[in-house]
């Protein structure tokens, strides 16, 4: 049965159709008409945004945390624009979203009319695909095919870009529609001979490690992963996108690997014999300076795009296909093959060098950092210690809560300390690493699972970014709790400024900490001296009840429980907890950026791995 | 060999749509692959347009661009053309200044025209317009020759490729595809 609608309607019917529960988005001009579509028996929730950028990142924040594709709908030209971070944020990670953009008029496209923007070719290289729709008959099946592309093979970012015109033209609606997708094949398995050889490789090695990525929590691949780690009796590091894949409680988890990874999971890396790679992509803050990267290694790869095989380093048994059909497959053969007891034999001495890492180097809480801070003005908190509490009392209340970080120090503390026991309860920006991702990705998450508990941990720079959505919050009923590290400055910045340009702390004060603002002004030619009292700017604690949530400042160790306690309980309205925390406190272990894995630092003085600082003392 | 990376000729099919080829221009700027020469044109089937590209592998081996074009979503296809199994073409027009008044130099370039079996297109008394397709070796040889004299214009198509035999490269089992 067909039906004569306009393809404003179309667009609404479609979602409908698709599933869709929540849109993210803010009206204009060149999606007017679209807007007028929907009304009281609209089949979703439409949310409305503060800023665009806030509804793309809204969009990924729901799909990691559903694994459900994320939509997001906004004019053309300043709005299309302000989409373009959160649309290469998403693709960058491999997160499902569909962004639905107006464009003007099909008649008027080149002429530079009212906010035009030529959005598909300006987001070319940072989706994974984009549609320009001019004619009313094609809503219905590009949107289809846009939700298809965004959340199969390797999810991504589709943009939708539908002229005016298509919105007020008609067409004949049918749903389901066929797709048009000739040349978009997927691969479900590797092909039988890879797989034989990577099952040689396994039976050969004596020092394997498993590298878990994102692609395993997209994959819904962790029961799997599981099985596999305890066939094979296996270490597994993880990469930030991946925490929660394996219960960090679990033995064989040895951590976050990459810059600031764990020292077991780097020296883990270094000296095996076998990594086996799985929906991850090698990355420049994973493997630190590539020519030294575990050296001694022979290579698994298992991914569901073949460009990433081998993109940054030469594989011995590629595994290009689905992670979870991987795994299965590999998994029903080893089960046959591998003795339990004499694989754990085999296996003893490198988790003898393993646990040693482990217990000698765990990570720790630089409380002596903190207390240095006190009577200085500054805030001293341990940051650390927080967030470790955070995590603590998170799952207390809610042992499915949602964890959501900013970019930044903060984020790399909350990925060390915060403990994961699932997947798709981390949500954060990893390869874009985009400041003001998190209120906005919390929104996001709180709107696709509202029964669960959403932390979001952010940094005092990243919150200035977006803040203004905890209007949207406290409007929708969506009350995130916010946990704000204070630490008065651009802290992940100011900590290579400490480590690797003298301490000159060139523009990363943002003066909204405890040590506050006096009134200087900083000019090109001097300083003009501060005369009042110091005070933070902003005062977070008035921009929280300005936004009508509720808003605690937490200045000493002994009031955190209390304040997160308070956190809790609060149902009803979104949550800022102001934690004033050491300036000075850095993320440690760190890989210093362009060198090898085994400079991993432990403190600012001790490099553990060090082959050069060996090679030294074997002189 | 000299030390210049070593060249491959991609055929890719891909549906005829407005970003089709921007979309592998695109891809090619953004990863920093090479393009030598480009030749796009439509094929036997409706909608699907062939493109064809010369590449090196200074910057990533060939596997990697070949991946690389399969992501998009327009290309159906992608083939390493084997340059011992298929046909290479360029085609290019000279134009070399010959004045009538100077018989012996107007007879030497006919002469080289004549010797490279290609194809004189255009005559007026000041210049010659000579066509010649061939291998992209045979036409640099047909340059060089035509150095001595004065070339005041070149225009060069990009590469096209077609394997020899009866198979076509839509049924073409694609490098690296199950
Ligand atoms: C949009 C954007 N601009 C700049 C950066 C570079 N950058 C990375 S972390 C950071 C500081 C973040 O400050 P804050 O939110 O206070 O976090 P902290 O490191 O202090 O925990 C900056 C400026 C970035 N990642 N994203
Ligand atoms: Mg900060």
């Amino acid at each position: 049965m067909t039906e004569r609608i306009t393809g404003a309607k179309a667009i609404v019917k479609t979602l409908e159709r698709l599933d869709v529960d929540t849109v993210f988005g803010l009206p204009g001009g060149a999606i007017l008409t679209t807007y007028n579509e929907l009304n009281d028996n609209t089949k979703f929730n439409h949310i409305l945004v503060r800023h665009e950028q806030g509804a793309g990142h809204a969009a990924s924040g729901y799909a990691i945390a559903t694994g459900k594709v994320g939509v997001a709908m906004v004019t053309s030209g300043p709005a299309a624009t302000n989409v373009v971070t959160a649309l290469a944020d998403a693709n960058m990670d491999s997160v499902p979203i569909v962004v639905i953009t107006g464009q003007v008029a099909a008649s008027l496209i080149g002429t530079d009319a009212f906010q035009e923007a030529d959005i598909v070719g300006i987001t070319l290289p940072v989706t994974k695909h984009s549609f320009l729709v001019t004619k009313p008959e094609d809503v219905p099946r590009v949107l289809t095919e846009a939700f298809h592309i965004a959340s199969t093979g390797r999810p991504g970012a589709v943009l939708v870009d539908i002229t005016k015109s298509a919105m007020v033209g008609e067409l004949d609606f049918e749903f389901p529609v066929e797709m048009e997708l000739k040349g978009y094949n997927l691969k479900d398995h590797p092909d039988h001979q890879c797989l034989s050889a990577a099952l040689e490789l396994i039976k050969d090695s004596k020092k394997p490690v498993i590298y878990a990525g994102g692609g395993c929590v997209r994959a819904n691949a962790e029961l799997e992963l599981m099985q596999f780690v305890k066939l094979l009796n296996c270490p597994v590091v993880t990469t930030l996108q991946a925490r929660g894949v394996i219960p960090d409680s679990s033995t064989f988890a040895l951590g976050m690997v990459g810059m600031h990874g764990t020292i077991a999971a780097a020296g883990s890396l270094q000296e095996a014999d076998l990594i086996i790679a799985l929906g991850t992509r090698f990355s420049d803050r994973v493997t630190g300076r590539l020519s030294e990267f575990a050296q001694h290694a022979k290579f698994i790869q298992a991914d569901v795009d073949a460009s990433e095989i081998g993109k940054n380093r030469e594989i011995d048994a590629p595994l290009y296909g689905d992670v979870k059909q991987t795994l299965r497959f590999l998994n029903s053969e080893l089960e046959n093959r591998v003795d339990q007891h004499e694989q754990a034999k085999k296996l003893q001495p490198w988790w003898g060098f393993i646990n040693e890492l482990r217990e000698k180097y765990p990570l720790y809480l630089d409380e002596e950092c903190a207390q240095e801070s006190a009577g200085q003005g500054l805030g001293n908190l341990s940051p650390q210690a927080v967030i470790k509490r955070i995590g603590e009392v998170a799952k207390e209340h809610d042992e499915d809560a949602v964890f959501v970080a900013g970019v930044g120090q903060h984020q790399m503390w909350a990925s060390q300390f915060l403990g994961f026991e699932k997947p798709h309860n981390w949500v954060q920006s990893a390869g874009l690493g985009t400041m003001g991702y998190a209120i906005p990705a919390g929104m996001g998450a709180k709107a696709g699972r509202p029964s669960s508990d959403v932390w979001v941990v952010d940094g005092d720079g990243c919150f200035q970014m977006t803040n203004q959505e905890l209007a949207t919050c406290r409007l929708a009923g969506l009350p995130i709790k916010v946990m704000l590290i204070n630490n008065g400055t651009l802290g992940m910045p100011r900590q290579w400024q400490s480590l690797l340009y003298n301490n000159h702390y060139s523009q990363t004060d943002l003066h909204d900490g405890a040590d506050g603002w006096s009134g200087e002004i900083v000019r090109g030619d001097g300083v003009e001296k501060g005369t009042r009292e110091a005070k933070p700017v902003p005062d977070f604690m008035k921009l929280a009840e300005a936004y009508d949530c509720l808003a605690i400042r937490v200045t000493r160790p002994e009031e955190v429980d209390e304040a997160l306690e308070r956190a809790a309980a609060e149902k009803e309205r979104p949550v800022v907890v102001e934690f004033q925390v050491a300036k000075n406190a850095k993320v440690f272990p760190m890989v210093p950026a362009g060198e090898s894995n085994d400079e991993i630092m432990y403190t600012q003085n001790l490099r553990p791995l060090s082959k050069r600082a060996a090679k030294e003392v074997a002189r | 060999m000299t030390s210049a990376a070593h060249k491959y000729t991609l055929s890719i099919l891909v549906e005829n749509k407005p970003s089709s080829l921007t979309r592998i221009t695109g891809l090619f700027a953004r990863r920093a692959f090479n393009i030598h020469s480009l030749a796009v044109g439509p094929t036997q089937i409706d909608d699907v347009s062939r493109v064809t590209i010369v590449t090196d592998e200074t910057t990533a081996p060939v596997e990697q661009i070949v991946n690389q074009l399969r992501r998009l979503i327009y290309v159906l296809k992608v083939t390493v053309m084997d340059s011992n199994t298929s046909v290479n073409r360029e085609i290019i027009l000279v134009k070399v200044a010959a004045d009538s008044s100077v018989v012996a130099e107007r007879t030497a370039v006919l002469e080289v025209a004549n010797l490279f079996r290609t194809k004189v297109v255009d005559v007026t008394p000041t210049s010659l317009t000579i066509e010649a397709t061939g291998s992209a070796t045979k036409l640099h040889g047909f340059i060089e020759a035509l150095k001595p004299y004065n070339i005041l214009e070149i225009v060069k198509s990009g590469t096209i490729a077609i394997s020899r035999g009866p198979d076509t490269l839509e049924e073409a089992h694609s490098l690296g595809e199950a």
